[in-house]
């Protein structure tokens, strides 16, 4: 049986800053139903991979193809790709049910309201959902902006550190939404620098250094023999 | 990366235009003192415009090719089209000065008073002007692809901008008669005079080139040690 | 109503939201333009130069000071957060983008001006009345030419260093010919001119804005997308 069609294909992606380079030739192939933990040091390259996967930045070179042949830069292709980043994308004096509503306008979605307040609902955020999200925690800030990544229901989904801030049973939760997300036959890519946060519902691990990969494959049974051999794998 | 051509046949050509239009320059000051008649008028002060409308016409070519760079640099992406931009603009501030101060200079003896809101004047003002902004922009952008798009827009916008101010100071101007003083006075040039104007714009010509060439070419350089300094 | 206008006034109907919930940038420019009218007045010799021949320059410097002000403000809250990268994001045309700051911004400009018009009126003592039509008339072809360019030029700004610095420099020179224009204009107005006397440099300001809300709208995807 041949490979089922990549919901996003990236080849030879290389990116520079002037003179330095970021990216040195990165390919990934993102299946349905398969959830990638990115990890690296910093510096290695991971946020631009994503901003790259996510048609924010063109790559220097090579190219990134989404299942029906369209560049993530198309317009069209933009409502299937959500974008988690390490900035929250919120307007600080608006409030949650307000970005969501803006959100949505954007991305021109039918039954905003209820739509909102389900996203603020699941996001346990129903009773702050009228305060500006300046008010709001480290941890309901990051909820908020994973609601509106996500508001639009993509089938690939790109999360820069989605666990930052949250506590115990938030992060729990998210694992949960997201292993369900992937069992949807959804693609996911979750940059961590915490590889166990994603352990359980990733398929596949890459290890990026240097704006190469040092690794990539299919997820090893053991956390503990992979991060043994991490530093190794960063260091090569 | 896209490889870019050669930093020293490019300085190297460059080297050899600017000494070519050093000496052109020298030509032109020899026409200009020994082989060309003292204006009736203005006397000696008038020699100065052999520098004054060949400087404006160098700057004039800079700006024009920034503009133009700098659109083909939206359209193909083509760092060096940024580089040559650059060069441009520097070299276009240098000529745009040359031209602000020389007018000044002519002016005092001839129009009675250093500066006059006349309508050329004031546009080469504006130049200079541009020419600052666009290049302080370029300074303040860290990231090489961002500057080169967000100056080849600036240098887009400046040359539309351009025919704008030119038809409100006329305007401006047209609207205030200006005292008989300051009236410039354009009689028809001698065909001594108009020889040294001409071998002098082609000398500017030159020497533009061979400033951009050289400027060109230094960009090349620092690029390439850019790039070698990130492999090391 | 076709995708792209809605998505345009989404995005200026969420920067009016923001700006009457925070009022900084409105508060602060409107200040700043009153205090430029003061300085104006204190700046003259009222025996030697009368209101008049010193009102329209007044007038519009402290529009054009005052728009700088409200101007810098329209990528600040886009950049804070990121949030310029949502935009970027959603499926929107990039010239939908240009076209929700550039109303946003318009609005905000038009609103300092709004309120600046009657302390101008009270300040300098002149008579508007029948020069009204005219000046409100000069001021929305003026501003619409300098806040199409002042948009773009502060969505590159705000990625630059020192940015609040970068504005001024970069828009003063493509603020010349709607100034010249807009004050030569107004004197006229107020000096009892009637309207047919301008007709030549309205033309301008008109062609102004036409020329550069085209070429920004169009330009606008080459300064954000990366």
């Amino acid at each position: 049986m041949p490979p089922e069609a990549p919901l996003l294909e990236a080849r030879g992606i290389t990116r520079a800053f002037g003179a330095q380079r970021a990216l040195r030739g990165v390919d990934l192939r993102l299946g349905p139903g398969e959830a990638v933990a990115v990890a690296g040091p910093n510096g290695a390259g991971k946020t631009t991979l994503l901003r790259i996967l996510a048609g924010l930045m063109r790559p220097t070179t090579g190219e990134v193809r989404l299942a029906d042949g369209r560049t993530p830069r198309d317009p069209a292709a933009r409502r299937r790709v959500g974008l988690l980043s390490h900035q929250s994308f919120l307007y600080d004096d608006l409030t949650a049910r307000e970005n969501l509503h803006f959100t949505g306008r954007l991305y021109g979605l039918g039954d905003l309201a209820a739509r909102a307040s389900r996203a603020l609902e699941e996001a346990g955020l129903a009773a702050r959902a009228d305060d500006p999200v300046r008010q709001l925690s480290r941890g309901m800030l990051q909820r908020v902006a994973i609601a509106r990544a996500l508001l639009h229901e993509p089938d690939i989904l790109l999360l820069d550190e989605p666990f930052t801030g949250l506590d115990v049973p938030s992060a729990a939760r998210l694992r949960g939404f997201l292993a369900a997300q992937r069992a949807a036959g959804r693609g996911l890519v979750i940059v961590t620098h915490h590889l166990a946060e994603a352990w359980g519902f990733a398929t596949h691990v890459g290890v990026l250094a240097r704006g190469q990969w040092a690794q990539l494959g299919p997820r090893p049974a053991s956390l503990e023999e992979f991060l043994a051999g991490y530093q190794e794998l960063v260091d090569a | 990366m896209t490889p870019l051509p050669a930093a020293g046949p490019i300085i190297r050509a460059g080297r050899l235009l600017t000494v070519l239009g050093l000496l052109g320059m020298a030509v032109v000051y020899l026409l200009a003192l020994a082989h060309t008649p003292v204006e009736a008028r203005q006397g000696l002060a008038q020699k100065i415009f052999y520098v004054h409308a060949p400087a404006a016409w160098g700057a004039l070519i800079a700006f024009v090719l920034v503009g133009i760079a700098s659109l083909l640099y939206l359209w193909l992406h083509d760092p060096r089209l940024d580089l040559f931009a650059e060069a441009s603009a520097e070299v276009g501030l240098a000529f745009s000065a040359v031209m602000l101060t020389t007018g000044p200079i002519w002016g005092k003896p001839i129009w009675g008073t250093w500066w006059t809101w006349d309508a050329r004047l004031t546009l080469t003002l504006f130049l200079f002007l541009l020419f600052l902004g666009y290049l302080t922009l370029r300074a303040a952008v860290r990231d090489p692809v961002e500057r080169a798009r967000f100056s080849a827009v600036l240098g887009i916008m400046a040359l539309v901008l351009v025919p704008f101010i030119h038809l409100s100071v006329y305007l401006f101007r047209t609207l205030h008669p200006q005292p008989i003083l300051l009236k410039p006075s354009r009689p028809s040039l001698p065909p001594a005079m108009l020889r040294t104007l001409l071998v002098s714009m082609g000398t500017y010509t030159v020497l533009y080139l061979g400033f951009v060439t050289l400027r060109y070419g230094i960009g090349l350089r620092r690029a390439a040690l850019l790039r070698e300094a990130d492999d090391a | 109503m076709p995708e792209a206008v809605r998505s345009a006034l989404a995005i200026a109907g969420k920067d009016l939201r923001l700006e009457f919930r925070t009022r900084t940038g409105l508060l602060s420019a409107f200040v700043f333009a009153v205090l430029t009218l003061l300085v104006f007045n204190f700046s003259r010799d009222q025996s030697l130069i009368s209101t008049t021949d010193l009102a329209p320059s007044a007038l519009w410097i402290t529009v054009a000071f005052g728009a700088v002000v409200a101007m810098n403000r329209a990528f600040i809250i886009e950049k804070e957060q990121g949030a310029i990268d949502a935009l970027l994001l959603a499926p929107v045309p990039r010239g939908a983008i240009y076209w929700g700051k550039f109303l946003a911004n318009l609005a905000f400009v038009g609103l300092v001006e709004a309120l600046t018009l009657p302390l101008f009126v009270l300040f300098f003592n002149v008579p508007l009345g029948p020069a009204l039509p005219g000046v409100v008339l000069t001021l929305v072809l003026a501003t619409i030419g300098f806040v199409a360019v002042g948009t773009i030029l502060s969505a590159m700004v705000v990625r630059t260093r020192f940015a609040e610095l970068m504005l001024p420099v970069l828009i003063l020179p493509f603020m010349v010919p709607p100034l010249i224009g807009a004050v030569q204009v107004t004197a006229r107005l107020l000096g009892g001119r009637p309207l047919t006397e301008v007709l030549g440099w309205l033309r301008l300001l008109g062609t102004y804005d036409v020329v550069f809300v085209t070429l920004c709208t169009l330009a606008f995807s080459a300064v954000v997308d990366e």
